[in-house]
């Protein structure tokens, strides 16, 4: 500390670094150089290898994890001046995209085999993606979430277009990227909005000023506008959603998946922490526009899901309404404290269910598909007479996202009317009445895939069995197994809820 | 308290869901093993039913009794709280005895596309969803069990059911489902105005906090979910293309218990809960019900399939019912029990008959059969014996739930407009001579005379055994409930003085 400074520079301090905090991502980190550089080293006949490692490294990163959650007390490690925090939000989440990235590489390992695409890259790319998106859940500052943002972005374009002789998945590859710098560019037009009034990219601070009687200024109005539009892209808000249904029916189905659960849940954990950490005193900026985008967002992707005839089409809408419920919460929360508690519970916690709901439907899509070749909901017609146990098992996830008790989806719907009703405001209660009628128009379309597997006759009397491949088969056992889990028995889970809060 | 009582009404809600999880693992092929499983975890599930009737303390039915509370979701307040009093009670055992008989009912009756495992798996968690709302003493335990209902249903008609399946299948579960979804919001209005619980006792004590406005607009939440279900005149469309298309048994099972979760629910939780706003709520409600009762009846006389009949018949049985609950008497209420419990056995057994000779002839059409006393005796003369129930004739279990109901709207709860309910009375009581009517006039085209020239050279198998098996009890019920109607009143009577009592001291 003796050493003389240069005049005009700041002294120079390492940063704290606390090894333990960071061993997610640090585990994550190594397995996709290590999956990259196998990648090079075995041949073309021994590629499942590196998907193995992949799904096993995945696994290894949730450990640390564990250890971490089973720390004393609620201590939460912030580091680098609080632009990167540890806290039970952030491991929650992290360990949320863990178990998406496993599903999604469990779903992808024979997809991927057998349709001959490249697979080292494919696991290095997801894994790219999910570090990004690990990194995003402790991101407390607006660039590190700009950097993270980036980083589960751009491994998803190049996903998106991995069947590359197909030009749906050209298309849908270069739409999702032109759209998403977009998105991009706006946000960060917001962000350098914000940082010119408040100084600080630390989103703690910046909370700190706009409670402030300063925070009522218009460029503060304006940039969190920006901020917010710039992830309606990401999450896939109406009127900011169009990309969305091209990009899913266009991208392989594992890599589809992946893009509506992980990266779309990416997008909503940015916003928490910008709206929860630095932007909660701004209600009355973004309280309305959140209710405009939650109220078009389920209502516009639940009726036009009703006229899909295409199965991912039909879940691409049916997750655009699904973000929609996810956004209600955001609508209400600055209302009172109370409200600001549960509707932050009543988000995560349908981000969690959604996770394991959606996921599990789009297994059961590339499970039928292995047979049908097709992704014509009329296709699913007479699953029932060949395929019972796979039936059985979507219509548990389409039920559950219809939000039917005794499946999970319903305490996720339940969560959200209670945030509505900790607000109770007229506006608060409107929107809650368009969450019920909007179940109920939504209900329609998944019972229609229900009907075509359990009431229509299989197409030419064909009723030979169909064969799941083993990791499809434990990713669709696992995402069932959390569905009813949660369904039945939902405390478990809603403590993850309880505990992953922001506000101090 | 011993382990019995601890467990007992656990095990009625959970054996038949566990039983449909083990009835999963018997191999497709072993038909024969499947039914048994089947029938064997229904009458474990009618063992343990006998074993609460044995133990119930008759002298304290306004008590909740086998009560077991625990910690379910603590996030949001809720418990694991189930019990059964004098309301609960008749209508659990009616749950649990009718599914051990539709089991044994369809041992070979299965619809087509056959498939027993599956179609006993959906039977058996109906049972669950059914036996668990009658016991459930918790607004999200209860709506929890309330919506397990719909997706077996919804199933069973869709798979097994007629021609119109599909449509009728969609329209009952988008039906209901509107229906909770404005109740569970209801639910919450209840948990934020009732004292952060869910607990329907304690919300019943907390229910006068409620500022009047928000009652009225809360019932009006509860009172869309409910109705859908009984289903209420407005909202009854969904129940005749339900009953036409859905299989036997599934017709048996939504007469007999599905459309009691209903009026069920406006006695356990709408009108205790917010006596203030049933107040308010019950010459609408009485309105909707003898307009039920007319609707139904002119409806039935203009059927001309024999299972739609039935189904318009219920619209108007449980416009007598609702006609009781909305009167808010304690000698309506009774009325109103006992009509679900008599309507449960009566109709379920018409649509027993109804499936039954619809498997023998091939038909429904009323207009195409005739002479069933000469073909089939026996079965004309069931048939017979239930329309009879069904018109009310007195003796029979029948007469106790409509007479009463008529009565009590002579005399409705303080504050309520006498003359509305006895121009209702009046109103209800044509509406029985309807229901001599268009029953007398369906078993006079089906069972009298010769039988069609169309059937007349083919053979008519009489009633088979396994058919005896599943109705004597039903039939005995309904006499033994006929000659005898205090063995239920007496059930009953405390329990309705319970929620009377709680209804009157708080709404003045």
């Amino acid at each position: 500390m003796t050493a003389a400074a240069s005049p005009g520079a700041l002294p120079f301090h390492a940063p704290y670094i606390d090894y333990h905090a960071l061993a997610p991502e640090i585990v994550l980190s190594t397995v996709v150089v290590v999956v990259l550089v196998l990648d090079l080293l075995v041949d073309e006949t021994r590629k499942y290898l590196v998907t193995q490692l992949a799904g096993l490294g995945v696994v290894a990163s949730a450990v640390p994890l564990l250890s971490l959650a089973a720390r004393h007390g609620t201590h939460s490690w912030s580091m680098f001046g609080g632009a990167y925090v540890v806290d039970n939000f952030s491991l929650v989440l992290k360990a949320l995209f863990i178990f998406t990235g496993y599903i999604v590489l469990l779903m992808s390992t024979n997809y991927i085999e057998e349709g001959d695409y490249y697979e080292g890259e494919f696991s290095f790319l997801v894994l790219s993606s999910l570090l990004g998106m690990v990194v995003m859940a402790s991101a407390r500052d607006l660039i590190t979430i700009f950097v993270a943002l980036e980083l589960l972005s751009i491994p998803a374009y190049m996903l998106a277009g991995w069947r590359k002789r197909d030009l749906r998945s050209n298309e849908a590859a270069l739409k999702y990227y032109l759209l998403g710098v977009l998105a991009t560019a706006v946000m960060l037009y917001g962000m350098s909005l914000i940082f010119g009034f408040t100084g600080t990219t630390v989103l703690s601070q910046i909370g700190a000023q706009i409670a402030g009687s300063a925070g009522s200024h218009p460029i503060v109005t304006v940039g969190i506008f920006f901020i917010v539009v710039g992830f309606a892209f990401k999450v896939s808000a109406v009127p900011f959603h169009f990309w969305a249904p091209d990009v899913y029916e266009g991208a392989p189905t594992p890599v589809t998946a992946f893009l509506s659960v992980a990266s779309k849940t990416g997008g909503f954990v940015a916003l928490f922490q910008l709206i929860f950490v630095g932007f909660y005193g701004r209600y009355d900026v973004y309280g309305p526009l959140f209710w405009v985008l939650a109220a078009l967002t389920m209502t516009v992707g639940n009726l036009v899901a009703l006229r899909q005839t295409n199965i991912v089409r039909m879940l691409a809408y049916s997750s655009i309404g699904q973000a929609g419920y996810i956004l209600v919460p955001f609508a209400v929360a600055g209302t009172n404290a109370r409200a600001a508690h549960s509707s932050q519970t009543a988000s995560i916690v349908y981000l969690l269910i959604y996770a394991a709901m959606n996921l599990g439907a789009f297994a059961i899509v590339i499970a039928v598909a292995r047979r049908t070749r097709s992704g014509d909901i009329a296709s699913y017609s007479g699953l029932f007479t060949y395929a019972p146990g796979l039936t059985v098992v979507m219509t548990i996830f389409l039920f559950s996202l219809a939000g039917v008790p005794p499946l999970g989806g319903w305490f996720a719907k339940f969560y959200v009317f209670r945030a509505v009703a900790d607000a109770g405001t007229a506006w608060a209660w409107v929107l809650g009445v368009l969450v019920a009628v909007n179940s109920v128009i939504a209900l329609f379309y998944y019972a229609g895939v229900a009907r075509q597997m359990w009431m229509n006759p299989a197409p030419d009397g064909d009723r030979r069995p169909l064969r799941v491949p083993p990791p499809l088969a434990a990713a669709l056992g696992l995402c069932a197994l959390v569905v009813m889990a949660i369904g039945v028995y939902p405390q478990a889970f809603a403590r993850m809820g309880d505990v992953a809060s922001l506000l101090r | 308290m011993n382990v019995f009582d601890h467990w007992a009404l656990s095990g009625v809600i959970f054996v038949p869901i566990l039983g449909a999880i083990l009835l999963g693992f018997v191999p497709r092929a072993q038909e024969t093993a499947q039914k048994s499983v089947a029938l064997l975890i229904s009458l474990v599930t009618g063992g343990l039913m006998v074993g609460i009737l044995a133990r119930f303390d008759y002298n304290a039915t306004d008590k909740l009794q086998f009560v077991t509370d625990r910690r379910w979701i603590d996030v949001i307040h809720s418990r694991y709280h189930v019990g059964v009093d004098g309301i609960a009670l008749p209508l659990l055992a009616l749950s649990v005895f009718i599914t051990i008989a539709c089991i044994i009912y369809s041992w070979d009756h299965f619809p087509e596309p056959h498939n027993p495992k599956a179609f006993l798996m959906l039977l058996l968690v109906l049972e669950t969803g059914m036996n668990g709302t009658f016991c459930a003493e918790d607004l999200i335990l209860f709506f929890v069990f309330f919506e397990l209902v719909l997706l077996p249903m919804y199933f069973m008609i869709g798979v097994w059911g007629g021609p119109n399946r599909q449509y009728a299948a969609i329209k009952f579960f988008l039906f209901t489902l509107f229906g909770s979804a404005l109740m569970i919001l209801g639910f919450l209005a209840l948990f934020f105005k009732g004292g952060n619980t869910f607990d329907i006792p304690t919300l019943v004590h907390n229910g006068s906090a409620i500022a009047r406005s928000t009652q009225v607009l809360i019932f009006a939440g509860l009172f869309m979910g409910f109705a859908i279900k009984v289903p209420m005149f407005p909202f009854h469309t969904w129940l005749p293309d339900a009953h036409t298309e859905a299989p036997t048994v599934g017709s048996v099972i939504l007469a007999a218990v599905l459309l009691k979760l209903g009026t069920y629910g406006f006695i356990r939780i709408a009108l205790p809960v917010l006596p203030y706003a049933a107040r308010r709520w019950a010459p609408w409600i009485g309105l909707l019900a003898v307009i039920g009762i007319i609707y139904g009846a002119l409806g039935s006389l203009a059927q001309r399939d024999l299972k739609r009949l039935v189904a318009f018949s219920s619209v108007a049985h449980m416009g007598f019912v609702m006609l009781g609950i909305s009167t808010l008497t304690s000698f309506g209420l009774n009325a109103a029990i006992f009509g679900m419990v008599a309507h449960g056995l009566i109709t379920g057994m018409l649509f027993f008959l109804a499936g039954s000779i619809a498997e023998r002839f091939n038909t429904r059409e009323i207009s195409r059969l005739g002479g069933l006393l000469v073909q089939a005796p026996r079965l004309g003369w069931i048939l017979g014996f239930c329309a009879m129930a069904s018109l009310g004739l007195p003796g029979l279990a029948g007469f106790w739930g409509e007479f009463p109901a008529i009565l009590s709207a002579y005399q409705p709860a303080q504050g309520l407009n006498i003359a509305l309910f006895r121009a209702f009375m009046v109103v209800a009581a044509v509406g029985t001579v309807l229901a001599a009517g268009y029953l007398l006039w369906m078993y006079q085209r089906t069972a009298f005379g010769e039988p069609s020239a169309e059937f007349a050279a083919i053979h008519v198998h009489d009633v088979h055994v396994p058919e005896w098996i599943a109705w004597t009890p039903l039939l005995l019920g309904i006499v033994a409930f006929g000659v005898y109607p205090h063995a239920l009143f007496h059930v009953t009577d405390g329990a309705v003085h319970g929620v009377t009592a709680v209804f009157t001291s708080r709404a003045s």
